[in-house]
Order: structure tokens, then sequence, then C-alpha cells
């Protein structure tokens, strides 16, 4: 378990002020002109070796991503662009940042801004965020006024401009490039890779897209060093991280622990436990809605990080952990996802405009048991039909709820069918 | 110069080609429904994934450049695997329709299902229905056939430049539409027709006529403007069912304009089928005998001085020259092509043609337009000014009316004077031509017209050359012409002899009974209303306005229905092909002229295409087999006079109705009105 002295976000309950002057409290804004002065390079090596995987959900290396950005741009201004468009179902971590800790963000801004040369930041957050983007800006204006950031930040003689943009409620824009279209003012969609916003970002300029908690933890690891950072955890998956735990437990909560917690004492310890007992629990989906569901039998051992999740078949994506006992319909509750993906597909590739649609309505059907057992092998293929053959990783994340779902409860399914048959057998009778 | 393995074999391609583009060089077919090589790269298809080595997942060959030591493959069950999978996700939604789909027989996702299709469907949902959307008269729009490879809207918003086209809706909902439903206005819409993969958008007046594998197709010549673009008419029986684009890179790429394609129903309406001859006062339905005897009557004794012929905006090179011959043998030496008294000089070739060429306009860097609108008097040349205004380092000033050209420009003024400041360099944009290194200017017919068209002329080449527009390897002076017939005339020498009189003198002449005879040759746009006294004979092939002025009407033939040269504004000598019979008692037009010469006693001596042909390549070498695009020299050209003061106009009011067919085109007419004609006050959200 994480040690209280080891917790980067102090506030993330909003139990304390989430001024400045509260911010400057529990640590923030510490000597933020001198990390400036280590130089450049020095945060980018710095947050590379304290091996901080990207928090949005693909665990890219946040250092290794900085690193990319060009030294010489021709001219062409750079841009850092943070993900605050946070729509996982089950995940709420960049919310609680935005809300009570949105100091840590902006400092975050500014250290990561000179590790990638950026002169501007844009802040990308959520439309129904309105409230959050309010505590944003609030955060932000504090910081222009005690000249933080805007001209000479902190003193540093680095500029750096700040703004914030509410998004419209698409969930494919929380996708960096179709966050980079929406910013841009056209319609969100994805962009092909190659090229990559590296390299043509924001404005055809070379952007770097960071999810809200890669850049708020950004200050404290180099504050506190990498090597502290990557201490906790296990190798490869080190830090902290912001879980969000929610369904039947006890008590659903956000909280900070050390990478690579077992999921059991994660649940047991901050979520006070599932209801009705761990031996009540039926499945959990581990990293927000876009991951394979994973068994009891499982969860009893796994770990939460990268590397645990995904030897299990699944991963652990927005740390977003869904609960669900024995009380919840599982098939249903896939159907539910696949509604959800099927509304939120961009309809720019064909595999994910008319697959999504198709899985939906065969999982409808297939939470009534109103198919036949073949079927669930054609929804298998469907669902393979999709993943990876899409711009972006919406068709993935759509594919895989289904494949966790059929992988683990296809007894369940074919109950389901057969059991309708057989009523359906006895009315004709 | 990358090297990179596609299905074991080893090949080496150029930099910045595509995976896609590098299979096509050694012959393997990527099957595509976005992609479209003209057009920006889109890749949501999904139809082209290959395998790619390293790669995590399948790549889109055609957004993925290639890359030193990739291997790629093509072949694999697992690629197969993938494009059937893609195959069976735009069909789930597309219906079954192609027994009514005017797409059927060329439809790409029709074949494409051919390959990678399943012959059963396992898709046992409802389909999606999409309410179709109306974007005016030429395309007719069924949205369910829809499969959202946006090619519409990249050729709109790129091409066109008109950026009418997007998608609304996400996902299963996504619509491709005009957002407020409305009318397209571009003059290239009909291309969207040919890009459309599938039966969304089909040509609206070739609805439910004819099946492809049902036309006669013939590569064919365009007359419809002065681009010459090439094209291909497709016919059944005696009617030309549609015009489509050939492939053409120097002329046409693969576009053409609306006109092109939709005047052709024009081509039905309104002919001259048989002779006429004026008795009584009205014209009456003759024989080809009475018609001539007519005409040899009434040239009995009169003097040739008081015979004149002017040639029209459809006339081909055969024709004229018989015409030119047969007036030289009649003694006159009043003979003019430049039916809209355009001031051009026939002395020097340079001088009355587009000497950069179309395709050489993607090397210039500064253009000056003056007096044009080349997007209503030559969309496809616009385009093309387009496709080098979207590369960049490409200055447009434009004198004269300040339109919608589909690109950024200058509008430096109105008229004459703005021509004189740049010629003496006292305008801002002359630094512009100074500086470039291509410079080109584009003189418009809308200035030449004028009555100071030939000072214009003087000062528009005192400004080539003032401003290294005329060197050994560049030449930046063009004339856009907005007729077919006009380079090829100008070739002839269709032009007032010695003591002859040009267009505006000869219609002068008649209305004040100097002038006996007038032979017109498909001229309509003149003002027939001054050759009340003289006797008119008018061959052509529409009952337009010259014919209503005739006293004797010897039916020819459109450009469709013979064999016949035509020079477009660079002096590109092309042959347009038969593609259907002249309708009734209608003939080729030079075997008219052929007939009516030995009537009248003055028999033309060739008695075949080829003997005319050879004479044609006698008056001009040009006409000897080349496409007549030989270096040209730059000489003494232009008119004497001084610039008068007022704003030039384009030449072209109406693009949809410029000449007899596209007037007597239905189509032409609802475009006019909807597009054109400003009369209701809909916004679109009145219903």
């Amino acid at each position: 378990m994480l040690k209280d002295t080891d917790r980067i976000f102090q506030n993330i309950y909003g139990l304390k002020d989430t001024s400045l002057a509260g911010a400057r409290g529990i640590g923030d804004w510490d000597g933020t002109a001198e990390l400036i002065a280590k130089g450049r390079q020095w945060i980018v090596d710095e947050i590379k070796s304290s091996g901080l995987r990207g928090r949005g959900g693909a665990g890219f290396g946040t250092g290794m991503k900085w690193s990319f950005m060009p030294k010489e741009t021709g001219g062409r201004p750079v841009f850092l662009v943070i993900n605050a468009d946070e729509g996982e179902p089950g995940t709420c971590k960049d919310r609680e940042i935005l809300r009570n800790e949105p100091h840590k963000l902006v400092e975050g801004a500014l250290l990561a801004s000179v590790g990638i040369g950026a002169g501007a930041c844009y802040v990308y957050v959520r439309g129904e965020f309105f409230r959050e983007a309010e505590a944003l800006q609030r955060a932000i204006d504090e910081a222009y006024e005690a000249g933080l950031i805007g001209k000479n930040a902190c003193g540093s003689g680095y500029d750096l401009e700040m703004y914030v943009q509410l998004g419209a409620g698409a969930y494919i824009c929380g996708e960096e490039s179709a966050l980079l279209q929406s910013l841009e003012g056209k319609k969100g969609q994805p962009r092909l890779k190659p090229p990559f916003p590296a390299n043509v970002g924001l404005y055809g300029c070379p952007t770097t897209v960071n999810n809200v908690e890669s850049i708020a933890v950004a200050p404290t690891i180099l504050r506190r060093s990498a090597k502290w950072f990557a201490s906790i955890g296990r190798e490869n998956n080190t830090g902290t991280k912001l879980f969000c735990i929610s369904g039947h437990v006890n008590t659903p909560c956000t909280v900070e622990e050390s990478m690579s917690i077992p999921l059991k004492e994660l649940i047991e310890t901050h979520a006070g436990g599932v209801i009705g007992g761990w031996d009540n629990l039926q499945a959990v989906i581990p990293g927000g809605s876009s991951v394979p569901m994973i068994t009891k039998a499982m969860c009893d051992t796994a770990i939460m990080d990268f590397d645990g999740l995904r030897e299990l078949g699944s991963g652990l994506g927005t740390a977003a952990v869904i609960v669900m006992d024995k009380s919840t319909d599982v098939v249903r509750a896939i159907a539910r996802l696949s509604r959800f993906y099927k509304h939120e597909s961009c309809g720019q590739c064909t595999p994910c405009r008319e697959g999504t649609g198709w899985m939906w309505r065969m999982m409808e059907r297939m939470a009534d048991g109103n198919m036949s057992i073949d079927e669930i092998d054609l929804l298998e293929d469907v669902s393979r039909q999709i993943e990876g053959h899409t711009i972006c990783a919406l068709g993935d994340a759509a594919a895989w709820p289904v494949q966790g779902l059929i992988r683990h409860f296809r007894p369940e399914i074919e109950r389901r069918i057969t059991e309708r048959q057989g009523s359906a057998a006895g009315e004709a009778a | 110069m990358p090297k990179l393995t596609i299905d074991g074999r080893e090949i080496e391609v150029e930099d910045g080609l595509t995976v896609l583009q590098a299979c096509e060089q050694i012959g393997i077919e990527i099957p595509r429904f976005c992609y479209h090589e003209r057009l920006s790269i889109a890749g949501n298809c999904r139809m082209c994934l290959v395998e790619m080595e390293r790669a995590p997942k399948p790549v889109a060959s055609c957004a993925m450049p290639v890359g030193e030591g990739m291997v790629i493959r093509t072949n694999t069950p697992a690629v197969q695997k993938m494009r059937k999978g893609v195959m069976e996700f735009l069909l789930i939604n597309h219906p079954l329709d192609c027994p009514i789909c005017d797409q059927g027989g060329e439809c790409d996702l029709q074949d494409q299902a051919f390959s990678y299709g399943t012959d059963r469907s396992r898709y046992s949902e409802n389909k999606r229905a999409v309410e179709d959307k109306t974007f005016g008269p030429l395309i007719k729009a069924v949205m369910t056939r829809c499969i959202h490879c946006t090619r519409c809207i990249r050729f709109s918003s790129e091409i066109a430049g008109v950026p009418e086209l997007g998608t609304t809706g996400r996902g299963e909902h996504i619509e491709v539409g005009t957002y407020i439903e409305k009318a397209l206005t571009s003059e290239l819409s009909g291309n969207m027709i040919d890009l459309c993969p599938v039966g969304a958008l089909t040509s609206a007046p070739y609805a439910y006529t004819a099946r492809p594998w049902e036309l006669k197709k013939t590569e064919s010549i365009d007359a419809m403007d002065a681009v010459g673009s090439n094209i291909r008419v497709d016919a059944r029986g005696p009617e030309v069912m549609r015009v489509l684009p050939r492939l053409n890179e120097d002329v046409n790429e693969e576009w053409i304009s609306d006109k092109t394609r939709f005047a052709c129903d024009g081509l039905m309406r309104q002919r001259l089928d048989t002779p006429y001859v004026r008795r009584d006062g009205k014209l009456r339905p003759a024989g080809w005998d009475q018609a001539f005897a007519a005409i040899a009557e009434k040239l009995a004794g009169v003097d040739g001085s008081k015979v004149a012929a002017i040639a029209g905006d459809q006339a081909c090179a055969e024709s004229m020259t018989a015409l030119k011959d047969l007036m030289t043998a009649l003694g006159s030496p009043n003979i003019d092509c430049r039916q809209n008294g355009a001031k051009l000089d026939p002395s020097v070739r340079a001088g009355y043609l587009f000497n950069t060429t179309i395709a050489g306009i993607e090397d210039a860097d500064a253009c000056l337009m003056i007096g044009s609108n080349p997007r209503r008097e030559a969309p496809v040349i616009n385009a093309r000014i387009r496709k080098r205004y979207l590369m960049g380092g490409f200055k447009v000033g434009v004198i004269g009316e300040a339109v919608d050209l589909s690109y950024a420009f200058d509008p430096l003024g109105a008229g004459a004077e703005t021509l004189a400041q740049i010629a003496d360099g006292s305008h801002a944009f002359a630094k512009v031509l100074e500086n470039a290194e291509h410079p080109m200017l584009i003189l418009g017919q809308g200035a030449l017209m004028r009555s100071d068209g030939g000072a214009i002329l003087r000062t528009a080449r005192a400004v080539a050359e003032k401003f290294g527009m005329i060197r050994d390897d560049w030449n930046g002076f063009n004339v856009l012409h907005t007729a077919a017939a006009r380079a090829g005339g100008l070739d002839l020498g269709f032009t007032p002899g010695p003591k002859g009189r040009d267009v505006a003198g000869i219609l002068d002449a008649a209305a004040a009974g100097d002038m006996d005879v007038v032979y017109l040759l498909g001229a309509d746009e003149i003002d027939t209303r001054k050759l009340d006294k003289a006797f008119v004979i008018y061959q052509g092939h529409h009952g337009d306005n010259g014919a209503h002025a005739a006293d004797v009407i010897l039916p020819g033939a459109a450009y469709t229905e013979k064999n016949a040269t035509y020079v477009n504004t660079e002096g590109r000598v092309q042959q347009a092909n038969m593609a259907v019979f002249p309708p009734g008692d209608a003939r080729e037009d030079w075997t008219i002229l052929r007939a009516l010469s030995s009537v009248a006693g003055h028999q033309l001596p060739f008695d075949n295409l080829a003997q005319v042909r050879q004479r044609m390549a006698a008056i001009n070498s040009v006409f000897d087999g080349g496409d007549g695009l030989e270096s040209v020299t730059w000489g003494d050209f232009g008119g004497k006079g001084d610039l008068q003061p007022g704003g030039f106009a384009s030449a072209v009011e109406n693009f949809y109705m410029t000449d007899p067919i596209s007037r007597a085109s239905e189509t032409m007419a609802n475009c006019t009105e909807s597009l054109l004609t400003k009369s209701h006050g809909k916004t679109g959200t009145d219903g």
C-alpha cells in the first residue's frame, strides 16, 4: 500500500484549499524555476528514467514521447496539448485533478512545455466538465497573475501561453488525433498515422498530446527525482496511479495507489470490498470499458499494472476498475457497452462504422438469448474483423469487451440461448 | 529510392510513393474505394489493408509511405480475410438494388464483390436506410447506397474548390450532404458521378435510360468550349446517351465540365434534319437539290464582294476549309471566324494561343488575368489553375470582375486603366510579375471583344515582353478562347482577306443593303436582325438564332456526328469522331459544302475526308498530323488605337448556355433556372 508520504495528489478529494495558496501549501510551484533552469534535456531524461508511462490508456512512455519532438522545427511553433476529454466509461481521475489539483496540471504543463519546447499549451476539456474547466481556468488565471506562466514564467525566462478549450461531447475526441481535429474546429475524426503528431500535429505543427494525469505527476517526479518514482511499483510499471473503482463495491472511489498493487487488495482496502463479499464477485473490467473483462478466478491474483493485466488478456487502460458482482447480467452489461461504442464511432472507417452497430444488435439479442449458438461464433468473427482494421483504436475498444465476454462467459450465453429455445419449444408444444 | 519487398519481390521505387502505388508498379492490384490518385488520402474504407512486417496491425496501403526495407504481403490468407471482412461490412447496409441502380455494370462495389464478397449474407438485422438528398438538377443522390468513401467531399473541396459537401452525424448515422439542402454550384460537379464508386451519386438526366453494356462508346473531343476536353461519347442507336471524360494529362486530366457532360440532351432537340427554303416569308421543308438550286440561283451574277461568310463557335476545321475555299472561288474576301468580334490578330500564331499550355500552368508562379473568368469560360482550365494555386507560391491578379474563381486572387482593377498601369510598371502587381520566374497572363475574350480590343492585345503583348514572359524556355502569353472553333479558324486563315470585311463589317454592310448573300456556318451568336436585307444561308445543326434568320437552311452535323478536327485554345489539333449519324437528311458539314460548290459551279477539289485534311495541311502545317503544339514564333501583333476606359466583363454570361446545343438542352435550362436565377427566396429551412 502506498505510503502517505509518497502520495502525489494530496488534495485529490478537495478537502483542502484548491487555490494557488493551497496548492503552494502542498508543495506545488516549489522551485519550478530551478527545474526549468536544469534544461529541456534534463527534464526529458528525468521523465524517461522515472519510467512514467502515459496515463491515458495506451501506456506509451511519456519521456519517450517527449523525446520524439523535433529540436529543429523550421520556424513552426510547437504545441503541448493536454487531453482532458475524459470519457472512458468508469474513469473519473482527470476530473478530480481538474477539480481539486488544477495547479499540478498547470505546473506540469509548464515543465512539459519546456521539455518539448512548446510555446503554447491547449487543454482540451470534455464538454460535460464545465465546472472542472472553470476550476482549471481559475488556476490558470491565478498562475498568470502570479507570473507563474505567461511571459517569463516563474522568472525563468521561458514563455508559455495556456488555453482551455471545451469539447462538445464526443468520446472519439479523446483520441489524440481526433482531438487535434476538433481543436482546429473540424469534425472530430481520427487522422491517419503516419505522420504522427510529433511531426504534423495541431495546425500541422509539432505537437505532443498527453493525458492530464501524465502531465500532473510530472512536477512531483522532477522535484522528488525519477529514482523515487521508479522505486514505486515494479519494473516497467513504475510510480503511483489514480485508480477509479466503481460498480458493486461498498465505497466506490478514486484513489492514488502504487502501480502493481494486487486487484483484490485495491478493492478491499480502498473500496470497502465487493458487495456481498469477495466470493460474490463475478467479473471485473479492470481498465475502463475498452478492455476485456476478467473473471473472479483471475481477479484473485491480478496485479494492477500494464504488464500484469496484459498477461491476463486484458489491460490497465485508464485503471478504471468496474466491479460486477453475481447480481450482474454480464451479457446485458457488455451489450450496453456495445451500444456506447456504436453511438460513439465516428463513422469514418468501414469496419467500425458498420461493425459496431452489427455487434450491438447481436449483443442485444444475445442478452435475451434470442439467437442461435452459431451466432456466438459469428459475433466473435465480426469483432475480429473490426479489431485492428481501423484508423484509431475505437474499433479495438469496441471489439475487446465482446471478445472478453465470449471468452469467459460462453457457457452463460449458451445457457440463455438453450433456455429460450427450450421455452419457445415448450410454448409451441 | 527505397527498396522494399512486396510478396517476395524486391523492388526499388521512388521516394514519397505509397505502398499501394508501389504495388501497382509491379502489377499487383490492391482493391480500394476511398483512394483516388487525384484526391487527398482519406484511408477510411480499409479495403486496401495489407500486412507489413514488424507492424503490429495491418496497414492501409493507400496511406503508408514506402520505407527502406519494408516487407509487404498482399496475398496471404489473412489479407484475403481482411478484404472479405471489409467487403462484408460495406454490404451489410448497402441496399440490394443493383437491378434498379444506374451504376450497375460499372460499379466498383459490384465488381469487387465478385472477388471479395460471399454468396450469402450473415447479417440478419435490419438494413439502414438514409433519406435521399437533393443535389440539384445534375446529380441524383441515393444516399442509402453511400459507402462514405468521401471522394465526392474531397473532390468538391480540393479540385472544384467549392467546399459544399461534408459529413454530418456519427457512426452508422454518418451522412454525406450539403448541411443545408442546396444544389451543388460547381461547374465540375458531374465529375463526382464518375468518382462515386457506388450508385449513390449518379447522373440525374441519364437516370434509367440505358445500361453501360448497351452503349456504343466512341472516343472523341468536346466542342462546348475551347479546352478540347477528351471525351467518350456513349450512344445507343441514333441517340447520344451520355458524355464521359477520357484521360488526357495534358488537357483535362480526367475531368470535364458540367456543360461538356450534360448538354448532350440538347443534341436531340431543335434539330435541323432536313433542308429548308424560305418561300413567301416562311421556311418550308425542301429537298437538298431545291435548297442548292435556290442558293445557286441567288449566287449567280452576284459580285464576290457582296458575298460574306461567318463561321460559328462549333465549326470544325474541315467545314471552315471547304467554306473558305468556296468563298475564295466566289471571289469573296469577306470571311471571318471571330463571331464575337474579338480583335485577335491571325498573323502571329503565338498571338492567339494559350502558349503556356494547360499542363504548363503548373510551372507558372504568377498569373495576371485580363478580362477573363476561367471558371465560367473554361472550368477545366480553372481547375488546373486552382491545382497550381494549392501547390503554393502562386500569385494571381485579376483585372476585371472580382468574382469567385475558387482560389484567392488580388483584384487589381476593373479595366484598361489598370492594364496600362501594369504595362508601365506603376501598379503594385508589376512587382509580382517582375519577381516571378515563370509569370503568365491570361487574356480573355471579354477584353478582346471590346472596341479597343486591338489596343488591349497590343498592351498585353507589351506586358508579356516587359515581364519576361517570352523566353526560349517559357511563353507566358495566353489567350483563353471560349469557342471550340476559334483557334482552328485562325489557323486556317478564316479571316477577312484583302479589302475584306470582318464580322461587324459584314453585319453593318448587310444592314445597309450592301451585302447580298451571307453564309452562316453555325453562326448563331450574332445580331441577326442586321441580316434582314441579305439572303442568308444557314448551315448548322440546331434551329437557333441563325436558322431563324435564314432563307435557306442546310442541315449539318453536330460535333458528335462527324469526323472533325478541332484546335483547342492551346493550339492542340485533335480529332473528334463520329459517334452517331446526323439526324434525318443532315450531312457532315464539309460534304454539304462540297455538294453545294458543284451546284454553284465552283467545284471544290476534294472528294473524301483525307483530301480535305490534305488541303488543311496545305493551308497550315499544324494540320499535318501532329498535335499542333510545335513551338510558335513570337512576333509583332496587336492593333492600333488607344485604350478605352471601362471595366472588363467576362465573355460568358451564363456558363450553362453558350451555344446552340446547350441552349437546346433541357438539363442546361434546369441548371440555369436553379443555379443562376435567384427568383425564389427559399433559405433551405422553409421546406
